[in-house]
This record gives C-alpha cells, sequence and structure tokens, in this order.
C-alpha cells in the first residue's frame, strides 16, 4: 500500500458540544412530531412528509443549511453536523427529504462552486428549507455509477425517463444530469411527470421521472457537472452511513429494552446467554459502525482526499450492519415483531432499502478494491 | 489532579529530562530511571511513584516529544503483564512499601510479572480456584498448580490468587500476593502449545513461603483485587495508534499485491470484506483513544478485544489458503521458549495457530460477551446457584 492510501490527518471521531446541542434540538422535534405511531399513519397517507416538520426541522432548527454557507443564507457548518441530523432521522425512521435535499442536491450544487447564478439562487432555496430538490438518479446509483443516459437535452430542453428517483414527489426542482451536462427542472411543470411507485421503505417515497420536452436551466456541462453529481452521491453515501448508525442504534437499544422485561420461562428472555451474545456482538457491530460513520462524515467535513476511500468502507461496513440489526430485532421480538402496529418493520424497511441506496456492499467494496489497490484476479 | 499540569508544563519537563539525559549518551536503564524520577512514565500516577497526578491525557503528549527525540522505550510488549495488570493493582491496594519496592523496576523493565491465576480446574471460573495458602507466624504457605501462565520462565514476580478460606463461598474465601518467582518450591515447567513453543508453562507451588508483607489487599478480599487486575486486563488496549493496514491485514493485502498468480474470485470477496472490517476496527480503536484522551473512557474498551480475536483469525486463516501451496508449509516446530508473542516476524501458519489463543488468554470471547452483555447492555444475569455455597462444598 503506497503513501497515497495513508490517511492524510488523523480523524475528529468524536461529536463536539455543538453537535450534540444540535443532536437533542432534533431528537426533541422528532419525539415530538414522528413519533412511531405518527409516522406509520404519515406511510400510509397521500402525503408520507409532514410539511410542519420539514418547516421545523429546516428553517427552525436550520437543518437544511448546514452544508450551505453562510453567504448564500445557510448555517456555514459541515458534512459532520448533517451526519448527526441523520442519525437522528435514522433513529426515529422520520419521513423527510432530508438526506435527498439537503444533502445529495445540496452537495451536487455546491460542488459546482458558483457564488452567483442559478444553483448559487437555488442553494439559497434549499438552504431555507422553503425548497426542496431531489438528484435525479435512480436511488441505487453508487457514487460513481451515474451516467444521466437515459435522458437527452437538446437546447436546453429535456427528454426521456428516469426510474426509482427519491423523494421525487415532494421535490419543488429536480436536478437532472445528461450525457449533454446538468439542469434543473422545475418539478411542477406540465412537461414533467413523476409516477409515485410503490415502495419497499413506506417512508422514502420513491417515483419514476418523465421528461417530455422539459425546460432545463443549465447548470454544468462536462467534467464539471459529472463530478458534481459525483461529489453529491458520495455526500449521499456517505452520510447515509450516519443514518444507518441511528436506525441500528434504535433497534439495539429496543431490542435489549424488550428481552429485559419480556419473560418466558419464568426469567427474561434477555437473561438467555443465546440472546444476550447476539446482542452483544450487534453491540459491537454498532460501536464499529459508528467509527466507520464518524470516519466518512470528518473526511467529507474536511475534504480529506481521504473521502472515496472512507465513503466506500463506510457504505461497505454499516450498511449490514443497519439491516442486520433490524432483522435482530425483529426476531428478538417474537410475534409481536412481525405485526404492523409494531415499529420494528419500519426500521426493517428501511435498513433493507438503505443497503441498496447510493450502491450496494458489494459495488462499494469493489470500490475499496479499487482504492486500495487490491484488484480482482 | 494538579491544576497547573497542563501540556505545556509537561512538554517543560520531558526537555528538561532530555537535556540533564541526552538520550544518545545515556545508559538506557538510567535513562528509564531518570524518566521515572521526573515523573514522566505514567503522568497519572502519583508523584514518586513515575507520575505527577496529572491528567492520563497528557501522556501521549510526553511519548510524542520523547519518540521524536529517540529516546529509549522500556519496550511494553515484553513487560505486558506487569505494566497492564501488576501495575495498576498494586497502586490501587498495596501499601507505600509495596509501592515503592514493586513500581520502578517494574516499568522500567528490570523485572518481569507474570500471572499466577488460572488453574487446570479454574478458568472462567476463576473464582472456584483451589490453590491454598495457610496462615503460619508471619508467613503463608501456598500449595497448588497454576497452568497456561504466560512468561513464568522469565518473570522476577507474579501476582497470585490463593484461597484462604475454603468454607466461605468461593468469591469470598481467595486472597491476593505478591509471589517471588526465584523463592524455593516454584516451580516452573514449559507447556508446549499449538504453535509448537512453551511461551506459557505449568507453575507448581509446593509450600512456598510468602511474607504477609506481600499480601496486596485484606484477607478474603482477594477477589474484589483480582477485579481490577482483570478489568485492567480487558482495557489494556494499546494507546498506540496503528496506521491502516497495520494489523494482520497488512501481510495478506501485501501478498495479494505481489502474487496475481495467487487470486481467485472468492478470496477476493473474503479479502474486501476483512479488509473493510480491519479498516473499521482500527477506526474504533482509534476512537477509543480520543476518548480516553478527552476525558470520556467508552466502553468500546471492552468489545475492541473480541473484534481483534475474531479478524485475526479470520484473515490468518484467509492467508493460509491464499499461499496455496505455500500454506501447507510450517515455519519451524522447533520447541523454544520465547519472549514474547511475535505476530509481525513469523510465518501465516504461524499466525493462524497463535491467533486461536486471542479469544481464549485473557478472557474468552463467550464470558467477554456475557460482560458485554451484562455490563454495557444491562441484560440480566443468568440465575447462578453457586455463590452461597462454601467453596470446599461446591462440586467438581
Ligand atoms: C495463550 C494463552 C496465555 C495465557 N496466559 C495466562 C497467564 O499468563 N496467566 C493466567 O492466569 N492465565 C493465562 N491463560 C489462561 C486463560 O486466562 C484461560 O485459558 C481462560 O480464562 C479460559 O479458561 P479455561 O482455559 O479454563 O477454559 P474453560 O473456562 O474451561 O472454557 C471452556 C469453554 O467453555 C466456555 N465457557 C466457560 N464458561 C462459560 C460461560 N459462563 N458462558 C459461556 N461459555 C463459557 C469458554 O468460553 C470455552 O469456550 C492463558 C491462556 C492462553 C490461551
Amino acid at each position: 500500500m503506497t503513501a497515497l492510501h495513508q490517511p492524510a490527518a488523523t480523524p475528529d471521531l468524536l461529536y463536539s458540544e455543538t453537535e450534540e446541542d444540535l443532536r437533542s434540538a432534533v431528537r426533541s422535534l422528532l419525539a415530538d412530531r414522528a413519533d412511531a405511531p405518527t409516522v406509520l399513519a404519515r406511510a400510509e397517507s397521500d402525503t408520507p412528509y409532514d410539511p410542519r416538520l420539514w418547516q421545523a426541522l429546516a428553517a427552525g432548527i436550520g437543518a437544511a443549511g448546514l452544508l450551505v454557507p453562510e453567504k448564500l443564507g445557510g448555517q456555514g457548518a459541515s458534512h459532520r453536523e448533517a451526519a448527526v441530523v441523520l442519525e437522528e432521522i435514522g433513529r426515529s425512521v422520520a419521513p423527510t427529504p432530508y438526506l435527498t435535499s439537503a444533502v445529495v442536491a445540496t452537495a451536487t450544487l455546491l460542488a459546482l462552486g458558483t457564488e452567483d447564478g442559478p444553483a448559487a439562487e437555488l442553494l439559497t432555496g434549499l438552504a431555507s428549507g422553503r425548497r426542496v430538490a431531489a438528484l435525479a438518479v435512480p436511488f441505487a446509483t453508487p457514487p460513481a455509477g451515474a451516467t444521466g443516459a437515459t435522458v437527452a437535452a437538446a437546447d436546453g430542453v429535456l427528454d426521456g425517463t428516469v426510474t426509482a428517483v427519491a423523494d421525487a414527489a415532494t421535490a419543488d426542482v429536480l436536478l437532472v444530469p445528461t450525457p449533454q451536462g446538468l439542469y434543473a427542472v422545475e418539478a411542477a411543470a406540465d412537461t414533467v411527470t413523476v409516477d409515485p411507485l410503490v415502495p419497499l421503505d413506506l417512508t422514502r417515497p420513491l417515483a419514476t421521472v418523465i421528461l417530455s420536452g422539459a425546460t432545463g436551466t443549465p447548470l454544468a456541462t462536462g467534467e464539471a457537472a459529472a463530478d458534481a453529481v459525483r461529489r453529491g452521491l458520495l455526500a449521499g453515501a456517505g452520510l447515509l452511513a450516519s443514518e444507518q448508525l441511528g436506525l441500528a442504534e434504535w433497534c439495539l437499544t429496543e431490542t435489549v429494552r424488550y428481552t429485559r422485561e419480556r419473560h418466558q420461562f419464568n426469567r427474561p428472555v434477555g437473561s438467555f446467554q443465546s440472546l444476550k451474545h447476539r446482542m452483544a456482538q450487534l453491540w459491537l457491530e454498532v460501536v464499529s459502525a459508528r467509527a466507520a460513520a464518524r470516519n466518512a462524515a470528518d473526511a467529507l467535513a474536511t475534504g480529506s482526499p481521504d473521502v472515496p476511500l472512507a465513503v466506500a468502507v463506510a457504505q461497505a461496513y454499516c450498511s449490514k450492519v443497519a439491516v442486520r440489526a433490524a432483522e435482530e430485532c425483529v426476531q428478538l421480538h417474537g410475534g409481536i415483531g412481525m405485526t404492523w402496529e409494531h415499529p420494528a418493520h419500519l426500521y426493517l424497511k428501511r435498513a433493507k432499502a438503505d443497503s441498496i441506496a447510493y450502491g450496494t456492499a458489494g459495488s462499494h467494496r469493489a470500490a475499496v478494491a479499487e482504492l486500495a489497490e487490491l484488484p480482482a484476479p | 489532579m494538579t491544576a497547573s499540569i497542563d501540556a505545556a508544563e509537561v512538554r517543560r519537563r520531558t526537555g528538561e529530562l532530555l537535556a540533564a539525559h541526552p538520550p544518545a549518551t545515556t545508559d538506557r536503564t538510567d535513562f528509564l530511571k531518570a524518566r521515572f524520577d521526573a515523573g514522566l512514565a505514567w503522568v497519572h500516577y502519583p508523584a514518586g511513584l513515575g507520575g505527577l497526578d496529572a491528567p492520563r491525557s497528557l501522556q501521549p503528549v510526553i511519548d510524542a516529544e520523547l519518540a521524536a527525540a529517540g529516546a529509549p522505550d522500556n519496550d511494553p510488549r515484553r513487560i505486558g503483564i506487569g505494566l497492564g495488570m501488576a501495575a495498576p493493582t498494586v497502586l490501587g491496594f498495596g501499601t507505600d512499601e509495596q509501592k515503592q519496592r514493586f513500581l520502578r523496576p517494574l516499568w522500567v523493565g528490570e523485572e518481569v510479572w507474570c500471572q499466577l491465576f488460572s488453574e487446570p480446574g479454574a478458568g472462567s471460573d476463576l473464582a472456584a480456584l483451589g490453590t491454598r495458602a495457610v496462615r503460619d507466624g508471619e508467613d503463608w504457605v501456598v500449595d497448588g498448580q497454576k497452568v497456561w501462565t504466560s512468561s513464568a520462565h522469565v518473570a522476577r514476580w507474579a501476582i497470585l490468587i490463593a484461597r484462604t478460606d475454603p468454607d466461605l463461598p468461593k468469591h469470598r474465601g481467595i486472597s491476593y500476593f505478591i509471589c517471588d518467582m526465584t523463592d524455593p518450591g516454584v516451580e516452573v515447567r514449559p507447556l508446549r502449545q499449538i504453535t509448537g513453543e512453551a511461551e506459557f508453562n505449568e507453575v507448581f507451588l509446593t509450600g512456598v513461603r510468602i511474607p504477609d508483607s506481600r499480601r496486596l489487599g485484606p484477607v478474603g478480599e482477594g477477589w474484589k483485587v483480582a477485579r481490577t487486575t482483570l478489568m485492567n486486563e480487558r482495557v489494556s488496549i494499546g494507546g498506540a495508534r496503528i496506521p491502516r493496514e497495520g494489523g494482520m491485514i497488512g501481510p495478506v493485502s501485501r501478498t495479494w499485491r505481489e502474487r496475481p498468480e495467487l487470486r481467485t474470485h472468492d478470496l477476493h470477496q473474503r479479502l474486501l470484506t476483512l479488509w473493510v472490517e480491519a479498516e473499521v476496527a482500527r477506526l474504533t480503536g482509534e476512537r477509543l483513544r480520543q476518548q480516553l484522551v478527552a476525558g470520556h473512557p467508552g466502553p468500546e474498551g471492552s468489545g475492541m478485544k473480541l473484534a481483534f480475536a475474531r479478524l485475526n483469525q479470520e484473515i490468518s486463516g484467509l492467508e493460509v489458503e491464499l499461499l496455496g501451496d505455500g500454506g501447507l508449509l510450517y515455519g519451524d516446530w522447533t520447541m523454544r521458549r520465547p519472549e514474547l508473542v511475535d505476530f509481525t516476524g513469523r510465518d501465516a501458519g504461524y499466525r493462524y495457530l497463535r491467533s486461536k489463543g486471542n479469544s481464549i488468554e485473557g478472557g474468552t470471547s463467550e464470558v467477554l460477551l456475557n460482560i458485554v452483555a451484562e455490563r454495557v447492555l444491562g441484560l440480566p444475569v443468568e440465575p447462578r446457584n453457586d455463590k452461597d455455597v462454601a467453596w470446599k462444598d461446591l462440586s467438581r
């Protein structure tokens, strides 16, 4: 392994006081507005996202603008803080377009590096939470995988279809990659159809986006456009690890609580060693996931050259942990874990969908193979 | 804590030490003694005992300055049991005389320590031990057998637990002693192990006389003292940073890069999974270290040994397979009595076999999982029937 692959600086893997304050604010908001029955009721309604919750999170707490510089109306904070917000969103499986709008779309626009013009204007809208954007690529796209090949652009007029776009249905603006460049398209235009799909994860809507002669505002072309999309997806994949961490933590905590209380054979089921070992093992994976997720968030925040590897490692590790935590949660709850009323299924569905989002663990391992110079046969 | 001691102050004192005893011209042991006397050995220890009563987080500052100046270290791997287990126990339970007598030569490395805890009939259930210590005037007379004692063949001193009252329940009739390994009646026999060498030993204790002044803690309170030792044993994960690919994943990754003819798709997937897990374990250790430095030690410490044991075993197992024909060979089966475990300087077969001990030594992985479940997660303990029965009435 060459020196190139050693991280340049030691990452800061702890939480700062500011981050802990932000966490408490987000956690108490979500406890009020996104408890499990509310989330379930929302998921079954026509409007899966509660606009009041989004306003309180985005504008009230200022979470939407964490990545955006102050001069564009944001908080001038970093991926480290956004990661903490996502941990709390994972912990509550709250339905919000935070990951897609405040992280992926925002990071894509920020990567364009313009101080004025349409991208800057869009960023100001996103930072305030007044507007919501979605990057129009399939949710399963890994960081290096967006081609935009299914949409054609000619003189700023866009035609084509993009499948399984996360949060397209709630977005005001779609950022559409095409082989000709990156465009912003108003989602409400007559020339844009957003067809909702039935998602595995009830708390994150997916839709097919059909563009039929839609007018796009050009944001970038060529390598600049491809690079911006890649960086948006890297931020998404990197911070998704924090959502997975929060989700896994909730599953473990709830499982420990439940198995301490539930009695069978005249003792708490949590006193049986086979269960204790499974939960202890899961705990070890959760604390390891925390180190991996923090490392990715810190690399993104500091713009370290280690970003691609830190993100690939975090995704290759954390998505498995979240799925296992949710699966163990269902199993160790027994029959009640299989019911619609108990929230465990919301977590399992989110965890499984997250394990495909922005690249599977396998695709991230392939990225590790390249970055760490461990080539396939 | 002395409020006036901060990073600048320990830097100043380290500078003074280096000026008075230039590493280039000072004898190694003399330098280490001077370092101990300057309070820069373990800075959180009391003044006069190698420390300055300062926050533990200042130790890395001192270590970095000394390393940069090319100062000798005290070979912490060779004296790991002394540093990690004997020292905190002597500090916590020893008399002033005991602290004065033992801590300096221990830290300097002049005296190696070993741990006479496990017995043929008492491993995980350590409190069931049967080695007897009977009071005779100012002495205790000890008879029994210990086993799997690492470094007993090079140790000058041992921490020893023995039963002083068989009529009490097992946890309450134990006392804790410091045993002189050169005393008559102490016999150390090499115990050859899975790798072919003898890194640990059987120790037979026959009428060994230990003066009462070498008892640690009150009579009958030995289990409480031992718990301090065991806690430190499990937490003594190094404060040292490891670089990426610093552990066992390093050699196998290098082999993968250098010998393309060995690569298969199956091995590739397993290697990548383990590479990711090794990197995550490294980061988890780094996070633990940062928590310690910030003064908020996390419970992660109890889990790291579990993680490294499993990883070492899986990685070395993969490495043997990757080597194919080479994996069928073994470096050397000669019976030797090494002073320390050397993972990096040896071949894959040795690593594979020796790492099997990682999930047994210092508490098995099963027992550590119990501890995590009960102490970290707060899960209920299993019902037990051995707590209130006199030790002599337990079934064995
Ligand atoms: C390389 C090496 C070096 C060592 N060095 C020292 C030393 O220097 N000094 C010293 O005193 N000792 C030393 N030991 C001994 C070590 O601490 C013990 O081997 C260990 O504590 C396990 O005890 P045991 O061997 O008696 O196994 P046992 O306790 O008999 O265990 C047998 C199996 O049962 C499992 N088991 C036991 N109890 C439980 C339980 N409650 N729940 C679930 N599973 C359980 C164990 O995990 C294991 O798989 C060393 C061991 C090794 C391998």
